[in-house]
C-alpha cells in the first residue's frame, strides 16, 4: 500500500534457533489504531522493539515513510529513588520542547497536577499517563504504546485506552499498541492483530473475538468473557483516576448472541 | 601555608570537583561496586606502567577501560550474574596487580597507591590532575543530556536516537579518568567512596539532577578540606581522613531534620 506509513513484510527475529517473531507481516496507514494482542512471550514486545529499531531483526523489511517520527511509550520505567527528577524535568528530557510544550501535553493527558512533583511520588496510573505524554512531546506521527494500561486499576485502564483515541482523533497521528486484553482495547481499536510468534489472525475487534483462531489461543472462557463486556461505559474518571458516578455494571446492552 | 599543603588542598579539591557530578551517575545506575572493581584494576594498571615505564596516569586509564571491556563482554554471555562477576573481577584484578607490584625490581609505595598519599603530590602531578580534571569536566558538560538520557532509561534513550552504546562507554571511560587522577588522592581502595558519599549525601538536600552533581562536589571540596587539615591536626593519614569527612558530613546531614519529602522515604 503507498499511503502507509510503516510496512513491516516478513520480518522474524530469532534468539540462537528460537524464533520470537516469525514472518510477520503488517502495515499501518495514517490516523488508524492498531492493537497488537497474545499472550505472554508471544512477541508483541520485540516486535515493538524491532519497530524502534531497538533490537536488529534476523531478516526481513521495515520500511518508514521518510521523516516519520514516533513516540515511544514503554513498558514500564524503572527509576532509581535516588536520581532526584521532577515531572517537568523529566519530560524537558526531550530534545527542543519548552515549557508551554510541556503544559500542553500534561494538559491532554490529565495530569497537569503532577508537573513540580518527584517522579518516584506519583502513582501507576499517573506514571503512565506521564509516559503518554512524553511519547506526545516529539509530535509524532506514529504513537507506538507497550501495554499502556500495565500497573492501571481496571477503571483506570479503560479511561487511558479512550484517553489514547481521543488523543488519536485530536491530533490525527497512528496508534500500535501492545496489550494482553481485547475487551479494554476493543471500542479504541480499528484494527487487531493477534500473535503468538506468528499472526494467528488480524482484523476488525468484533471479527477477531470470534475467530477461532483466537478462541484457542486465549480459551474460549476468555472470548465468551469478552462478549459480556461489550457494554456502554457508564461512569467517568478525574485525573487521579477515581470514579467521578458509577453504579453497577448490569449488563445492559450486552450484545452476545 | 608550605607549599606542598597548598598542592595538596588544589589536587584534593580538582579530583572532588569531577568526583561530584561522576559519583551521582554511579549512584542513579548503582555502579558504585562497578567503580570499585575499576579502581581495583588499577593496581594491575601501576604495576604494567612502572614495568613498561609508561605514564602511570595512562597505564591507569588503559587497564581500567580493559577490565570495563571485560566485564561487559562476560555480562553479555550471562554465565553469571553481574554481582558475582563484579566480586570475581574486583578482587582478582587487586591480587593480581599485588602480585605484580611484587615482582618488581623497584620498590614501590604500596601503601600510598592503596590508600592515598596527597601530601607528597608534586607540581607535576597536579598538571596531570588538572589535565584530567579538566577532560571530564568538559566531556561532562557537552555529554550531559544524553549521559542523563540513557541514566533515566536506556530504551527510552535510544528510541529517541541516543547511541546508548557509546554513552555508556563514554561514561566508563570517565570514570576510569576519575580513577586515575583520584589515586593520589585516596587512593585506589577508597576512590569510590570520594564518589560516592557526597553524592548520596547531595541526594537528601536536591530535586534536580543537576543540583546534586553540584552540590554533590561542594561536599566533596568540603570533606577534602575537612580530611587535610584534620589529618595534620591529629597526625593520621590523609585519604582514610577525607572518606571519614565525608562520612561525617554524610551523617550531619541526614541526622538533621529536613522538611518533609515525598520522594524520601
Amino acid at each position: 500500500m503507498t499511503d502507509s506509513i510503516l510496512s513491516i513484510d516478513k520480518l522474524c527475529v530469532r534468539i540462537g534457533r528460537r524464533a520470537i517473531i516469525d514472518q510477520i507481516t503488517l502495515t499501518l496507514k495514517p490516523g488508524e489504531i492498531v492493537t497488537l494482542i497474545g499472550p505472554n512471550g508471544a512477541g508483541k514486545t520485540t516486535l515493538v522493539r524491532a519497530i524502534l529499531g531497538l533490537i536488529k531483526p534476523s531478516s526481513g523489511k521495515i520500511k518508514k515513510r521518510s521523516g516519520l517520527r514516533i513516540g515511544y511509550m514503554p513498558q514500564r520505567l524503572h527509576l532509581e529513588k535516588t536520581i532526584p527528577l521532577t515531572i517537568e524535568r523529566f519530560l524537558k528530557m526531550t530534545k527542543g520542547v519548552s515549557t508551554s510544550d510541556i503544559d500542553d501535553v500534561l494538559q491532554k493527558v490529565g495530569a497537569l497536577h503532577t508537573l513540580g512533583r518527584p517522579m518516584q511520588s506519583i502513582s501507576g496510573g499517573e506514571l503512565q499517563r506521564i509516559l503518554l505524554a512524553r511519547s506526545l512531546l516529539r509530535k509524532p506521527h506514529l504513537l507506538v504504546l507497550d501495554e499502556p494500561a500495565q500497573g492501571v486499576d481496571i477503571s483506570g485502564q479503560a479511561e487511558l485506552y479512550r484517553l489514547i483515541s481521543n488523543l488519536r482523533d485530536e491530533l490525527g497521528c497512528a496508534v500500535l499498541m501492545v496489550s494482553h486484553d481485547l475487551h479494554l482495547v476493543m471500542s479504541s481499536t480499528d484494527h487487531v492483530i493477534c500473535m503468538n510468534h506468528h499472526i494467528c489472525c488480524s482484523g476488525h475487534p468484533e471479527h477477531v473475538s470470534n475467530d477461532p483462531a483466537y478462541q484457542e489461543l486465549f480459551g474460549l472462557e476468555a472470548s465468551e468473557e469478552l462478549a459480556l463486556y461489550a457494554h456502554h461505559h457508564d461512569h467517568d474518571h478525574d485525573p487521579e483516576g477515581n470514579v467521578i458516578h458509577n453504579h453497577d455494571h448490569n449488563h445492559e446492552g450486552c450484545n452476545h448472541g | 601555608m608550605a607549599d606542598f599543603l597548598w598542592r595538596a588542598l588544589f589536587a584534593g579539591l580538582g579530583v572532588a570537583l569531577v568526583a561530584g557530578p561522576l559519583g551521582s551517575f554511579v549512584v542513579w545506575r548503582r555502579m558504585s561496586y562497578f567503580g570499585d572493581t575499576l579502581a581495583h584494576s588499577a593496581l594491575l594498571g601501576i604495576a604494567l606502567g612502572i614495568a613498561l615505564d609508561a605514564n602511570l596516569n595512562i597505564a591507569v586509564i588503559v587497564s581500567c577501560v580493559l577490565v570495563a571491556s571485560l566485564l561487559v563482554t562476560l555480562q553479555q554471555r550471562k554465565i553469571i550474574s553481574t554481582d558475582t562477576l563484579l566480586g570475581i573481577l574486583a578482587h582478582s584484578s587487586l591480587s593480581l596487580g599485588l602480585i605484580a607490584i611484587s615482582l618488581l625490581e623497584v620498590r614501590v609505595d604500596l601503601l600510598g597507591y592503596l590508600f592515598g598519599d596527597l601530601l607528597t603530590v608534586t607540581g607535576q602531578e597536579l598538571l596531570w590532575i588538572y589535565i584530567g580534571v579538566a577532560a571530564i569536566l568538559s566531556l561532562l558538560l557537552v555529554f550531559w543530556r544524553p549521559l542523563l538520557a540513557i541514566t533515566i532509561d536506556e530504551d527510552l534513550a535510544q528510541a529517541e536516537g541516543y547511541s546508548v552504546l557509546w554513552i555508556r562507554l563514554l561514561l566508563m571511560l570517565l570514570i576510569a579518568i576519575v580513577i586515575a587522577v583520584a589515586m593520589k588522592i585516596v587512593g585506589v581502595l577508597l576512590i569510590t567512596a570520594l564518589m560516592v558519599i557526597p553524592a548520596a549525601t547531595a541526594r537528601r538536600l536536591t530535586n534536580s539532577p543537576e543540583s546534586m552533581a553540584a552540590i554533590s562536589s561542594l561536599l566533596g571540596c568540603l570533606a577534602v578540606i575537612m580530611g587535610l587539615f584534620g589529618s595534620l591536626q591529629w597526625d593520621t593519614p590523609t585519604g582514610p581522613s577525607i572518606v571519614v569527612g565525608a562520612t561525617s558530613l554524610f551523617l550531619l546531614i541526614y541526622a538533621l531534620p529536613l522538611p518533609e519529602r515525598k520522594d524520601i522515604k
